[in-house]
């Protein structure tokens, strides 16, 4: 004979948010209508799709093995990429000083900081690959559009950082420096600089890996690079060399964040 | 101690750096500055074009002002459209990423094969561009918004994964060994005693890739892979810029708006 227990024998696992169970059954219920909605409003066609696998395997079955066959067009798309990130990340670490300060509530007057700050959120909304269009139809297909591209994301994103960090600084350093009566720049030169320096590199090493990372993409619009290289293949259904270059691309980034990752650990 | 040594180790003007590191900076310096000479000098760039940037950039903005607002009509669907792209693809993100980030985790992968797996998919989703992603997903499925689901899922696996698995090494073992003391499956341990504990990880990354995956989302199109990019790509193309600057101000809206839902819902789980 079983004693009835005053605790239960078995036990469920608590839900692991929304404990109402009104609430939750609510949220599964907007999430499905929500799909059904999506998935009825999508244009999908579906014949296509579902000629997707076999389509797929043919596709891997062009791609192996690779083909390096073409090693030349290969390296010279690689070299440009690399080269469009290196000189984007140079000009981008100095036009970002002056946008930084600007950007900056506690050194900067309140209109040049909501002008400088608008300028960052504009340009970090919009894609590298939109820009890149703009300026491929401005300065035509080659790699200038690329690097202004690259040059435009740097700015922004370095800016950013840059003004983050000065906003965050110790200001009893600033009140010292301005207390023997230094100048404004001997101000930036003496108290910010030696605080922002260190993770102005590390943002700028790291901005260098993303910009190498967005230099083999930004040829797909045109803008130069390995990307361009990659395009034409898709386009040519030349797959075996689409493998190629896209191992030639993932090494290559790899490699980036390897050194970025090992040079920001120097830093330290 | 002389004149002369007292004057050198209490020098007049104070200078930061020793001699040896003032020269070893500089040393850095004209290495960076060398690169990026050799940089731009390689490129393959006609720099007559430059000559008369100005005029072309200012002929730019005075066609693409005022911004064609009859044009809106027509850019809600492919808008809505980029919209569920991006949160399809997260929702298809969220369900493969997590077995994928517990097989990465080095405290609760079951050994060192699978651990190599995760690891090597976590590397090559997150090396390939979400645009890379869609010229191969629109090779696959054709052009529309089912690549472009794809593409977004591809890429954001590798984000996902990598952070989630980078949580669940950071557990407290504490609760797994008290779950395992009562005898429970290595699933149930799996999912009472690891999953719980980063659950607010997983829910905060998701809604932030979710934020990131709408602005890729907007430039999918320009591959054919669903979306605004393929009314805006037509549009720049015909030089339509009064049709380009509505889109980027809807786009800007948007985006703008899908960072301010994910700082704030980020802000109250976490």
């Amino acid at each position: 004979m079983t004693q009835p227990t005053a605790w239960p024998t078995t036990w469920r696992r608590p839900p692991m948010f929304l404990t109402s169970p009104t609430l939750r059954f609510g949220f599964w219920f907007l999430v499905a209508l929500y799909l059904a909605w999506s998935m009825g409003t999508l244009d999908v066609d579906w014949q296509r799709v579902g000629q997707g696998l076999p389509r797929a395997g043919d596709m891997l079955s062009r791609m192996f093995p690779p083909d390096f066959g073409r090693w030349e067009l290969l390296v010279r798309g690689v070299v440009e990429s690399t080269q469009m990130a290196l000189a984007a990340t140079f000009v981008g670490m100095i036009l970002a000083v002056p946008l930084g300060l600007c950007g900056a509530a506690n050194l900067a007057p309140r209109p040049v900081y909501l002008a400088a700050r608008g300028l960052i959120v504009l340009s970090r909304t919009f894609h590298e690959i939109l820009i890149a269009i703009v300026f491929v139809k401005i300065f035509g297909f080659g790699p200038l559009a690329g690097l202004l591209t690259l040059i435009v994301a740097s700015v922004s994103f370095i800016a950013k950082m840059i003004a983050e960090d000065i906003e965050n600084m110790n200001m009893g350093q600033i009140e010292a420096v301005r207390a023997t009566g230094a100048s404004f720049p001997k101000l930036l030169v003496y108290a910010v600089q030696p605080q922002i320096l260190p993770r102005y590199l590390g943002v700028c090493i790291y901005r260098l890996d993303a910009n190498l990372r967005h230099s083999t993409v930004v040829g797909i619009v045109g803008a130069g690079g390995i990307g361009m290289t990659l395009s034409a293949s898709f386009k040519r259904y030349d797959y075996d060399f689409s493998l190629a270059i896209l191992i030639a691309i993932t090494l290559l980034v790899f490699l980036g964040e390897f050194f970025s990752n090992w040079i920001r650990g120097r830093l330290r | 101690m002389t004149a002369a040594g007292l004057a050198k180790r209490y020098p007049e003007v104070w200078r930061r750096f020793s001699v040896r590191e003032t020269i070893v900076h500089w040393l850095w310096f004209a290495g960076v500055m060398l690169v990026a000479a050799w940089s731009v000098r390689n490129l393959d760039i006609t720099w007559i074009y430059f000559l008369d940037a100005h005029v072309q950039v200012g002929d730019l903005l005075a066609r693409m002002f005022p911004p064609d607002w009859g044009h809106t009509g027509q850019i809600v669907r492919p808008l809505i459209e980029t919209i569920h792209i991006a949160t399809l693809g997260t929702i298809v993100t969220y369900a493969i990423s997590i077995p994928i980030a517990f097989l990465s985790a080095r405290n609760v992968t079951p050994n060192a094969v699978t651990w190599l797996i995760g690891r090597f998919i976590l590397v090559t989703s997150r090396s390939i561009n979400t645009v890379v992603w869609a010229l191969i997903f629109v090779a696959i499925f054709g052009p529309g918004a089912m690549a472009g689901i794809w593409a977004i899922t591809m890429r954001s696996i590798g984000f996902m994964g990598k952070l989630i698995a980078e949580a669940i090494e950071e557990i407290d073992e504490g609760t797994v060994e008290a779950i395992e003391a009562t005898g429970a499956s290595r699933m149930k341990v799996l999912l009472v005693g690891v999953l719980p504990q980063v659950m607010p990880v997983i829910y905060g990354t998701t809604v932030y890739r979710w934020d990131i995956n709408i602005r890729e989302s907007t430039v999918l199109g320009f591959v054919g892979a669903g979306g605004i990019g393929i009314e805006l790509y037509s549009s720049i193309n015909q030089f339509a810029w009064q049709e380009v600057t509505t889109m980027l101000v809807v786009i800007f809206a948007v985006v703008v708006a899908s960072e301010l839902v994910s700082a704030v819902v980020r802000r109250r789980i976490t």
